[in-house]
């Protein structure tokens, strides 16, 4: 099985193929990134895009996403430059423990891709399967809409 | 230092202590190169940390290290405190830098790892502000004392001629000068922290009360960081514990054998404890499920029958110390009105979104464990104990963790990872499950409270009788004027594991004093604000309430059947907080929501305005939860709703606008803040549905799910 994962294709021991995906990009390619919160879709910790689409990769078998492009958090900053929503995350300081972190920028540069101009309502929305527990919220709209400002990509 | 605050340390100092302080100097220094190493007399941080006083006569053998200025100039502290996203990492290297005149980015925090750092308690009982980081000012503005007389010695100087700035020891009059590195290069120097060390002017304050953003927020941002769950090493297999089918099971019988075939896979059975080891993570997991065990569950209450057990099994060997002020029965006869309600709060869970995680590695007799604990030390002697070892064989290191809330004190995940990597031969990690989480950790108490009240026509209070079944007793004194009180806790035998939480026993307490305060306002017809106010002389405490009442914009607006506002205050490990919450309802849909939380809150001088503000916004939505949806349901030893899709959780779209006030006494020292901001929020919502409802809502959560 060979996964391309952040523009690198990699190639995986058939076995794998059986397991979700959080689990081969955390435990066989080390990208510890990406988090386990729940192991079944509803707290958002795992989430990678997908062909530019967020999904939960807890609950997602490695077999089904084998030819597709998988971006996790590792593959947002490039040639050393955060991508908006991680500068924007840093500077609102929008984390306690930041263990949800990894999911929530994920989320939101998915967001921005479908709407790059979101409400605050609509950030609402969307997010709403995200959670952190320490209760960032308000600074996870507040980063959101500033990234929105910056431009996404 | 309170009293609950003390027992609470106390249940964590264990007899082994005094082996805990074995720092051999000179390996440190070869450890960490040469330099500069202020250490501190270990007896005397244990006392200051534990609040025993002044044990001097136990006079120091050994030093413990605390702050090391390498021959590079790179500093670095030690801590036995742990981050937890209450951003200590951030707060502490903030006041380290401004002893030392350092930029910020010089200072490293070596955190919880028990080879390195000095023996401390635990991160809990918001101890941080208020103790280490004195410790580490004091160590910090020893070094720099230090730096200054070894710069006066090369240029033959006197010393306070000298300046410390910019990590440099400065020479006005000559304009000569040398940084830390050059000044320790080549040294193997150990300093002794002072008696009374250099406190810098606060006038002088460079980093102190300006905000501060998360110094490792990029490594968080890129995924960078290793949390405990995250760690690997070379030749780790993954290890799965076989739960039992309830609380208090016995095993009775188990058939190991279609796991044992599987390929790789290696079952452990120790006693009632069965586990597996796996190359991988799905493999662990269906050896796991291929062991067929059997379980025998005793008969156990459930929340049908909670309550009522809590008040008729209060455990009456461990001592429950009343506190009494006057005469409560004379009061009883001489008051206007009297109120006798009872209030009663579910157990709940801390769901830190990192599950307990553990890596085990053993080399011979020595293991090592990287865990998410806020008690390094304390998992490291419970280490110790389940393998018969000297807790100098065990090293317990801390990576940044995905939080805790009191909910990480124990070192399960660690004791069932080393003893899978015993029987490996191998590093294990283990990492629990949701659903383990939800079950196998522990929750914080449900309880009873019944309050009692006596008051005359003008509000003032006659009496206040106030007995807590199984909650736990922060919190539990009343900051009100009462001439007349009986308070007590009663302990009670827990049908759940249980212990500590954000703020301890002080949500629950504060929830039925405060709900009561209200129901005493409403007997009277006063406004609850001017109630709370007639019978309090605390200054702190009236200026957060009046801070919040003002910016809420108290009484401006009456509350009607469609919108209402409540009020609730207090004061805990040293923290003074204030809450408003308008809620809104929609009596059709019978259904209401939190519009709107005003907070004042003042914890002495600020640290990191932008970390305090976080700690307060973050406790007010952790808060929501416990106030208005968060509930353990639990029937026959099992776990009803061990899943985030039962266990409601706030979620975005429940968050009020949140207005804060953060008030500063940069006049009194600084209290820990991670805690208290979350007391006011439960009582502050109850008392808002009341003023639109006239119905008294007197158990958490408020709006249960059916």
């Amino acid at each position: 099985m060979i996964l391309n994962i952040n523009g690198v294709d990699h190639q995986l021991d058939a076995g794998a193929a059986d397991e979700p995906l959080l689990s081969v990009l955390r435990n066989h390619l080390q990208l510890t990134g990406t988090k386990y919160g729940c192991g079944e879709g509803q707290c958002g910790a795992c989430t990678i895009l997908l062909d530019g689409m967020p999904i939960r990769s807890c609950i997602t078998p490695a077999a089904t996403v084998e030819h597709k492009k998988i971006t996790t958090i590792e593959g947002l900053e490039q040639k050393g430059e955060l991508h908006p929503a991680q500068a924007a995350f840093l500077q609102h300081d929008a984390m306690q423990c930041g263990y949800c972190t990894s999911g929530m920028i994920i989320s939101a540069v998915g967001l921005l891709r479908s709407n790059p101009n979101p409400t605050d309502a609509e950030i609402v929305k969307y997010m709403n399967g995200n959670i952190c527990r320490c209760g960032t919220y308000p600074r996870i709209v507040a980063a959101i809409k500033q990234a929105a400002k910056g431009g996404s990509r | 230092m309170n009293d609950d605050l003390l027992r609470e340390l106390r249940e964590q100092e264990t007899s082994s202590k005094l082996h805990w302080f074995e720092l051999d100097r000179r390996g440190f220094l070869q450890l960490l190169g040469g330099g500069l190493l202020i250490c501190a007399a270990a007896t005397r941080v244990v006392a200051q940390e534990s609040g025993s006083g002044n044990r001097s006569h136990d006079l120091p053998k050994e030093l413990s290290a605390w702050l090391h200025i390498g021959e590079d100039g790179r500093i670095t502290a030690f801590t036995g405190k742990v981050e937890i996203g209450q951003n200590i990492r951030t707060s502490l290297a903030q006041q380290v830098a401004q002893e030392l005149r350092v930029p910020i980015n010089s200072v490293t925090l070596l955190m919880g790892d028990t080879e390195h750092v000095p023996w401390d308690a635990g991160t809990f009982g918001s101890r941080t502000t208020p103790t280490m980081a004195p410790q580490l000012r004091s160590a910090s503005s020893t070094a720099r004392d230090t730096l200054l007389q070894l710069a006066a010695r090369k240029w033959s100087v006197d010393r306070a001629t000298l300046v410390a700035e910019g990590g440099k020891i400065f020479n006005p009059r000559s304009k000569q000068s040398l940084s830390y590195g050059e000044l320790t290069h080549g040294q193997n120097l150990v300093r002794t922290v002072a008696a009374d060390p250099p406190d810098t002017p606060p006038a002088q304050y460079q980093f102190t009360g300006k905000p501060l953003t998360k110094l490792n927020g990029r490594e968080i941002v890129t995924g960078k960081h290793q949390y405990p769950s995250d760690i690997s090493r070379p030749g780790m297999l993954h290890g799965k514990i076989v739960r039992p089918s309830g609380f208090k099971a016995k095993l009775v019988s188990a058939d190991t054998s279609a796991a044992d075939k599987i390929p790789g896979v290696k079952v452990v059975r120790d006693t009632d404890f069965i586990g597996v080891v796996a190359p991988s993570v799905s493999a662990a997991q269906r050896a796991a499920e291929a062991i067929k065990a059997e379980w025998k569950v005793p008969p156990q209450p459930s929340n049908a029958t909670l309550f009522d057990f809590l008040m008729q099994n209060v455990d009456s060997t461990q001592m429950s110390q009343q506190h009494v002020v006057g005469d409560i029965e004379k009061a009883r006869q001489s008051a206007d009105h009297s109120l006798d309600h009872n209030y009663t709060v579910q157990y709940i869970a801390h769901a830190p979104l990192e599950p307990r995680a553990a890596v085990a590695e053993w080399n011979g007799e020595q293991l090592t464990v990287w865990t998410g604990t806020q008690r390094p030390f304390g998992v490291r002697d419970e280490l110790a104990e389940a393998f018969r070892l000297d807790p100098g064989q065990v090293r317990v290191i801390m990576p940044d963790t995905g939080s805790g809330y009191g909910g990480k004190h124990q070192g399960d995940a660690a004791i069932e990872a080393a003893r899978l990597a015993k029987a490996a031969g191998k590093p294990v990690r283990v990492v629990w499950t949701r659903e383990e989480e939800f079950t196998w950790a522990y929750f914080r108490p449900a309880g009873v409270i019944q309050a009692r009240s006596g008051f005359m026509r003008d509000g003032t209070l006659r009496f206040w009788e106030f007995h807590n079944y199984n909650s736990g007793p922060s919190g539990i004194n009343t900051p009100y004027n009462v001439p007349n009180q009986l308070i007590q806790y009663h302990p009670v035998d827990s049908p759940l594991r249980q212990g500590s939480y954000r703020g301890l026993a002080a949500t629950a307490n504060h929830f039925a004093r405060e709900s009561h305060m209200d129901e005493v306002a409403d007997a009277l017809k006063m406004d609850p604000l001017e109630l709370r106010l007639k019978n309090l002389t605390d200054a702190r405490l009236r200026a957060v309430l009046e801070a919040a009442a003002e910016k809420f914009g108290w009484g401006k607006v009456k509350p009607s059947t469609v919108r209402g506002f409540g009020i609730a205050c207090g004061v805990e490990k040293g923290g003074y907080i204030a809450t408003c919450a308008e809620v809104e309802l929609d009596p059709k849909l019978h259904r209401f929501g939190i519009r709107r939380v005003t907070a004042a809150f003042e914890c002495g001088r600020i640290v990191n305005p932008d970390g305090l503000e976080n700690q307060i916004s973050g406790a007010i939505v952790q808060g929501i939860g416990g106030a208005l949806f968060e509930e353990v349901k639990f029937k026959d030893g099992r776990i009803l709703n061990p899943h985030f899709a039962d266990y409601r959780v706030p979620r975005f779209a429940e968050i009020p606008q949140i207005d804060i006030v953060m008030v500063d006494r940069n006049d009194l020292p600084s209290a820990g803040a991670g805690e208290t901001p979350i007391v006011g929020i439960a009582p502050a919502v109850a008392n808002a549905l009341f003023s639109a409802t006239g119905l008294r809502q007197r158990n958490m959560p408020l709006a249960p799910r059916p």
